[in-house]
Parts: C-alpha cells; sequence; structure tokens
C-alpha cells in the first residue's frame, strides 16, 4: 500500500501515528460505538422489562432482546474497542508500523461480518438461548456460526497486535522496555488468545452438532469449555482496562507508576492466573470435584486478586503522587480533592476504578467462593456482579478513553463540553446503584434471565417479598438513569466526529519517524512528600476502606450461608 | 508521561518497591491466603457444603427411578395437573427431576431429618433455586447431582427455575413442603 510508511505527529501529544493503523483504530472505534448503542437499547428494552411496574416486553421478545444485548455488550462492543486498543498501545504508543495492515482489515472484515450474523440469527426469533447457548438447548447454526467468524478476525487482530510488537523490537522503534500501558495490553492480548482458542474448542463442535454432523455434545464438557471463553472473555477486558487507568493516569497526571515492578508482575499474575476464574461457573454442577472447584475457584489461592488489588493501590497512588509533586501535597486528601473532577477522561476513569474494585470486585471474589456460590448462583446478583465489573470497570474506562481520542485521533474538538462533563457521573453512578440494586435482589433469591419474578397465571405461584420489589424497582430507576448517561456519552462522540471543529486543517504525513526514548528519571527525592514518609498516605488510607469493607462483606455472607439447610 | 513511555531504568525489574506498596502487599496477599483457607474450613467445620456425589444418567433411567418413588410413596395430589405429592420415608433416597416446565414431583419433608436428593433433567439444563431460602443448584440432563439435605425449618418452600430454559420458563416452579 502506497501509504504504508505515511506517519503523522500529534501537535498536542507528540504521539506518532502510523496511517494506516490510525485508520484501523477508527474504524474499530466506531463500530464499537454503533454496537454500543444497538446494545443500549437493548439495554433500556431488558430493563423496563424486569422493572415489575413497568413489564415491557413479552416473554418470547424479552429472552430474545436478552440474549442480543448479552452478545453485542459482553462480546461485539468491548472486543472492538479493544481491538483499537490493542493498535493504539503497540503500533501509536510504540511509534512503530502495523504490522500486516491488509490482515488486520481481514480481520476487522470477519469481525463484521460475525458480529452482524448473529444478531441476525438472533433477530429471526430462532436463536433467544442467552449469550451462553448451553446445550442441549438449540441455537439457529448461523447463532454459532457468526461467533466463529467474529472469533477469527479477533484473533488475526491480536496476530496483528504481536507481529507489531516483533516489527518494533526488530526495527529498534523504543529503547529499553516496552512501556507499562503496552504490557498489560501484552496481557489482554496472550488472555484473548487463550480465550479465543476456547471459544473454538467449543462453539465449532457445537455448530457442527446444530447442523446435525454430531449426534451429542456433553452438557458439562460444553460448561466447562465454554466457560474458558465465556469468563476469560471478561479477563481481556480487566487487562485492557487497567491498562486504559495506567495510560489516563499518565496523560492526565504525568503519573509514573510507584514501581515497574510491582505493576508489571500484578499483569504477570494475570497471565498465569487469571483464566482458572472462569470455575466460578461450575461452582454448584455435578461432576466436578470440591478440591478442583477450591483451586480454581480461588484463582490458585487469590493470586489473581492479588494482582488487582496492587493496581488497585498502584493506579490511584500514582496519580497521588503525581498530584503531590505537583505541590497539592497538604494532609491526606488535597491530591484528590484538587483533581480534575470536571474533566471526563479523569472522572470516568477514577469511577470506573472505584466502581470495579468495590462493587464489582468484591461481590465477584465473595460469589466466586465455593460454598457461598450455593446461595448466589444464578440468581440476579450474578448480573449485579458483571455490570460492575464490566460496565462501571470496562465501559466507562473505554468512555473515558474515547473522551480523550476525539481530539487526539479523531483530530476533532468535543461538542457539548457539558455534557461530557456530567456524563461519567451519570452513567457510573447510575449504573453503580443498578449493580448495587440486582446484588441486594439477588441475595433475596430473584433469579436472573427471568420474564416474569410475579409467575402470574402459573398453578403453583411464589410470591417474592416485598424489599425484592423495592430493589428491581430501584433497578429500573437507576438502569433507566444509566440508559441517558449512555445516551449522552453517544450523542457527545458522534456528535463531535460529524460537527466538531477541526483541531488541525490538513495534517502532515511524512516518512520520517524518530525513536521512542525512555521515560523522564523518577524524583529520587521524595523527602518532603507526602505523610511521616509515605509517599501516598491517601491512597493507603483508601485501600485499608476497600479491605476492611471487602473483609465485612465477605463474613456476612458466610453468615447467610450458615442459615440455610444443612448440605453435605 | 511515564507509563505510556519505556521505564527509564532499563533494568526495571531491580527498582526498589516503594514501602506503601509493599505493605499493602503483604496485608492482601495474607487477606488472600484467609479467603483461600475459609473453603476448606467450611469443609470441615460448615454445615453448608456439597459432596459433589454424581453419576452419569440418561433422562430415561432417571425418570423411572423418579416414578418408582412416586408409585410406592404418593399420600396426594394436587392442583389441576394431579402433581403427586410424594413422602418418602426419611433417610431415604429421593428424586426430583426438571423438565420443561415442571419440577416433578412435589415433596413432602420431615423437619429434622435428612434425605438423599438426586436431582436431574429431563430435558435441557434448569436451576434448582428453593426459596425463599435461596439455595441454588445446577441441573443437568445426563447427569444425577446428589445432596444430602436436612430441612431444619418447616413451612411450603417453592422451586424456581433459575437457568433459562425456553419459553416456558418463567412458569416452571416446584413445591417441597416440609412437616414438623
Amino acid at each position: 500500500m502506497a501509504n504504508d510508511n505515511l506517519f503523522r505527529v500529534c501537535p498536542t501529544t507528540g504521539l506518532q501515528f502510523h496511517k494506516p493503523a490510525e485508520a484501523l483504530m477508527k474504524a474499530n472505534a466506531v463500530v464499537a460505538v454503533v454496537i454500543l448503542l444497538v446494545g443500549g437499547v437493548l439495554a433500556l428494552l431488558v430493563t423496563l422489562t424486569r422493572w415489575p411496574a413497568v413489564h415491557l416486553l413479552a416473554a418470547d421478545q424479552f429472552y430474545q432482546a436478552l440474549t442480543a444485548h448479552g452478545i453485542d455488550m459482553l462480546i461485539f462492543w468491548i472486543i472492538f474497542f479493544e481491538m483499537a486498543v490493542l493498535y493504539f498501545t503497540s503500533s501509536t504508543l510504540l511509534r512503530c508500523r502495523l504490522a500486516t495492515p491488509r490482515w488486520a482489515w481481514a480481520g476487522f472484515a470477519l469481525m463484521v461480518i460475525g458480529a452482524a450474523w448473529t444478531n441476525i440469527a438472533i433477530l429471526r426469533g430462532d436463536s433467544s438461548v442467552m449469550m451462553t447457548s448451553y446445550v442441549p438447548m438449540p441455537a439457529n447454526p448461523n447463532f454459532y456460526l457468526g461467533l466463529i467468524l467474529f472469533a477469527v478476525g479477533a484473533l488475526i487482530g491480536c496476530f496483528v497486535f504481536l507481529g507489531t510488537l516483533v516489527i518494533a523490537r526488530a526495527e529498534r522503534t523504543y529503547e529499553g522496555s516496552i512501556p507499562l500501558v503496552t504490557f498489560g495490553a501484552l496481557t489482554a492480548a496472550i488472555i484473548a488468545i487463550f480465550t479465543i482458542a476456547s471459544g473454538a474448542i467449543i462453539l465449532i463442535p457445537t455448530w457442527l452438532w446444530s447442523v446435525g454432523y454430531i449426534s451429542q455434545i456433553d452438557p458439562l464438557m460444553y460448561r466447562l469449555v465454554w466457560w474458558g471463553m465465556g469468563h476469560s472473555s471478561q479477563q481481556i477486558n480487566v487487562s485492557a482496562h487497567v491498562a486504559v487507568w495506567y495510560a489516563i493516569a499518565a496523560i492526565v497526571f504525568g503519573a509514573r507508576p510507584l514501581s515497574e515492578k510491582v505493576s508489571r508482575s500484578a499483569f504477570l499474575l494475570y497471565i498465569l492466573f487469571l483464566q482458572l476464574a472462569s470455575a466460578h461457573h461450575l461452582l454448584v454442577d455435578p461432576g466436578i470435584s470440591s478440591e478442583w472447584k477450591v483451586f480454581n475457584t480461588s484463582y490458585a489461592m487469590y493470586l489473581a486478586v492479588l494482582a488487582s488489588m496492587i493496581h488497585g493501590l498502584t493506579v490511584p497512588g500514582s496519580i497521588e503522587v503525581a498530584q503531590r509533586e505537583k505541590g497539592f501535597n497538604r494532609g491526606l486528601f488535597e491530591w484528590i480533592r484538587k483533581a480534575p473532577w470536571g474533566n471526563p477522561v479523569f472522572s470516568g476513569m477514577f469511577l470506573s476504578l472505584i466502581g470495579f474494585g468495590f462493587l464489582g470486585g468484591i461481590s465477584g471474589v465473595v460469589m466466586g467462593t465455593e460454598q457461598i456460590n450455593i446461595i448466589v448462583h444464578n440468581t440476579i446478583y450474578v448480573p449485579g456482579h458483571f455490570h460492575a465489573t464490566v460496565v462501571v470497570g470496562t465501559t466507562l474506562a473505554f468512555m473515558a478513553l474515547t473522551y480523550w481520542l476525539i481530539p487526539v485521533l479523531f483530530r476533532r474538538e468535543l461538542i457539548l463540553k457539558g455534557w461530557a462533563k456530567w456524563q461519567p457521573y451519570l452513567f457510573g453512578i447510575g449504573m453503580s446503584v443498578f449493580s448495587l440494586a440486582l446484588m441486594g435482589a439477588g441475595t433475596l433469591g430473584v433469579s436472573r434471565r427471568h420474564w416474569d419474578m410475579a409467575f402470574t397465571g402459573t398453578a403453583l405461584g411464589y410470591e417474592y417479598p416485598g424489599s425484592a420489589y423495592v430493589m428491581m424497582g430501584l433497578m429500573g430507576i437507576s438502569g433507566v438513569i444509566a440508559v441517558v448517561g449512555g445516551v449522552m456519552f453517544i450523542v457527545v462522540v458522534v456528535g463531535s466526529l460529524l460537527f466538531g471543529r477541526k483541531t488541525e486543517e490538513a495534517p502532515r504525513y511524512g516518512s520520517e519517524t524518530s525513536v521512542l526514548p525512555l521515560g523522564p528519571a523518577p524524583r529520587t527525592d521524595h523527602s518532603g512528600l507526602g505523610v511521616k514518609g509515605f509517599v501516598a498516605p491517601g491512597t493507603f488510607v483508601f485501600a485499608l476502606v476497600f479491605l476492611t469493607i471487602f473483609v465485612v462483606y465477605y463474613f456476612i455472607n458466610w453468615k447467610y450461608l450458615a442459615a440455610v439447610w444443612p448440605m453435605s | 508521561m511515564s507509563s505510556i513511555m519505556p521505564p527509564h531504568q532499563k533494568i526495571w525489574w531491580k527498582q526498589p518497591i516503594d514501602r506503601v506498596e509493599a505493605m499493602w502487599i503483604a496485608i492482601a496477599l495474607l487477606w488472600s491466603l484467609i479467603m483461600f483457607a475459609m473453603m476448606p474450613f467450611w469443609h470441615v467445620y460448615g454445615k453448608q457444603n456439597l459432596s459433589n456425589e454424581a453419576y452419569r444418567t440418561t433422562p430415561e433411567i432417571f425418570g423411572q427411578k423418579v416414578q418408582a418413588m412416586i408409585d410406592r410413596y404418593t399420600v396426594r395430589t394436587e392442583t389441576d395437573q394431579q402433581i403427586p405429592v410424594v413422602r418418602p420415608p426419611a433417610g431415604s433416597d429421593v428424586y426430583l427431576a426438571g423438565r420443561l416446565w415442571q419440577w416433578w414431583p412435589m415433596l413432602e419433608l420431615e423437619k429434622g431429618k435428612s434425605y438423599r436428593l438426586h436431582l436431574s433433567s429431563m430435558d435441557w439444563q434448569h436451576g434448582f433455586s428453593l426459596q425463599p431460602l435461596n439455595i441454588n443448584l445446577q441441573i443437568i440432563p445426563n447427569y444425577e447431582t446428589v445432596v444430602t439435605i436436612t430441612p431444619d425449618t418447616s413451612g411450603e418452600f417453592t422451586i424456581v427455575c433459575n437457568e433459562y430454559c425456553g419459553i416456558g420458563h418463567h412458569s416452571m416452579l416446584g413445591k417441597i413442603y416440609v412437616v414438623e
């Protein structure tokens, strides 16, 4: 291609964009936002149906909408955006040409076709099998085929990322080691390859079964291998959004990690242990031993949880040190009070960090405890947990990054800056209350993926306690608030791309490139910073508050468990 | 902007660890190990554990076991569908099937007595969710789960299906009565 060697330098950030990589990032990000819009409409329909006072859709439409909502949000929106993140962290951050842009476009095309294909299969109405599509409940073969095509495309994207890292090393486009953010993206890519392999191992036979070439798929084996994809795909998100946190801390504050060694080791723990978490889904399944469950559900003694707790400290800790170096050094919390709370890039990222840790992280570990899972499995507590991790955590982090990418990548100024300022709060807090309400309803026994909690017209009937209805009503209200926040995001982003003022008229593309130098030297003398020799005392206090809530909530759930019938 | 630039010290793994980080890692690791230890601890000292006793079966074989129990121990029928209510002897093996869209049959158990409850599905996957206690188990066709339960509260309990099983999923219910 003629523009294979053309680069431009962003005048404000100094980042160097390779022309084909830039086009690919834009394409992936735009498709991601379009899918977010589709998934958001479905989210509203699902919310308004599960809100007992509204109960909008008919049963068949509800299950259809829920299937599409799950797949569009948990798989398509996020992985399209992650492709943009992978290309950014490799080609742009390393100032390197993207490996094989044609293959990257082929992968992109496969992903678009696959996503459309599966959505059409669901739209036709014969594939309302939920995201999990547990056998032996059959879906139309096209449902699985679309997912397989999408996965192949995503796999190509991962290899383009790895290829770019190889080129950057061979052509010495950077000095020393890859940046921490690229290291985090590499973690995400490695987990993605594991995830896609698991998906291929189970979805290809299931597709063959759906067209009649294989007589039977063992349902337990399906669950085991499918969750190797289903949960691991969410671990791609964790790695990717933690990388985004570090990136935003660096971009907004010029923060550097407290220590590279600790942050990188934590990513390494993700690679080694995070995928074991797929065992969380099998804790009340037959035919699996407790030893297997205990080892895997604990990610091998919670070493991946340890990694997340480390990131949860080091990201705000690095911001605290950067702020203190700027002079916001008084007391424990001046650094956070004087943070740019009106900048959506920061506020989105920080709400993502808080929501992911306090809501998603704690609930995930608690319900992933072997025995506690008995009182949680398949209740609406589970969606409560993963809306905190994937929506407040990943989606909000990606939204925050998008606000920064619009001027830098798309070269447009943001329109409706006032909306952009409030959007992370509306979306983040709405979604956090939504998650808490679902967890509350789940603790009271309300089932997930269920059209009618009132069991109207059934011969036996059952009435949930009134508090469960209060929780589901709260879910409805906060869900609508979050949807409003989502709409604001899409209006600001799409509006800025179409009508935002251009930041530079004709960017200059040239073939000359410069080598990425080493980062600035850390300030060795930290005397005078922080309190009593601690450079980040405020963050440490936050961390202790987090731990206290974690411990208390963990043991409260053991107490709930101890109250149910003895089982052995 | 150093997280998005190469580390200044090329040998970054020799960089010293900050005090805040070292303390937090120690605390977090300790907490991780406590959480890990809680699960085996509960297997020894707790009362709510799954036995993990399970067998391969088929819907036909499991259906025969359910029917044999219904034939011997039915005490009455309920609703227009004439769903049998079975009162098996304390300590015995009790069979409960999930099928589209019903839990079959209803059970009547004695408070304080233990029963070996066998669960399986006659068709697709189902979720055994006993309300208002909130005990939840995954029910899978071709696998027979065995769990010994000891009801220690009496009253009427409802089994909700909480694994999506098609268009009638939300109407799939069952009952367990526990009598003094």
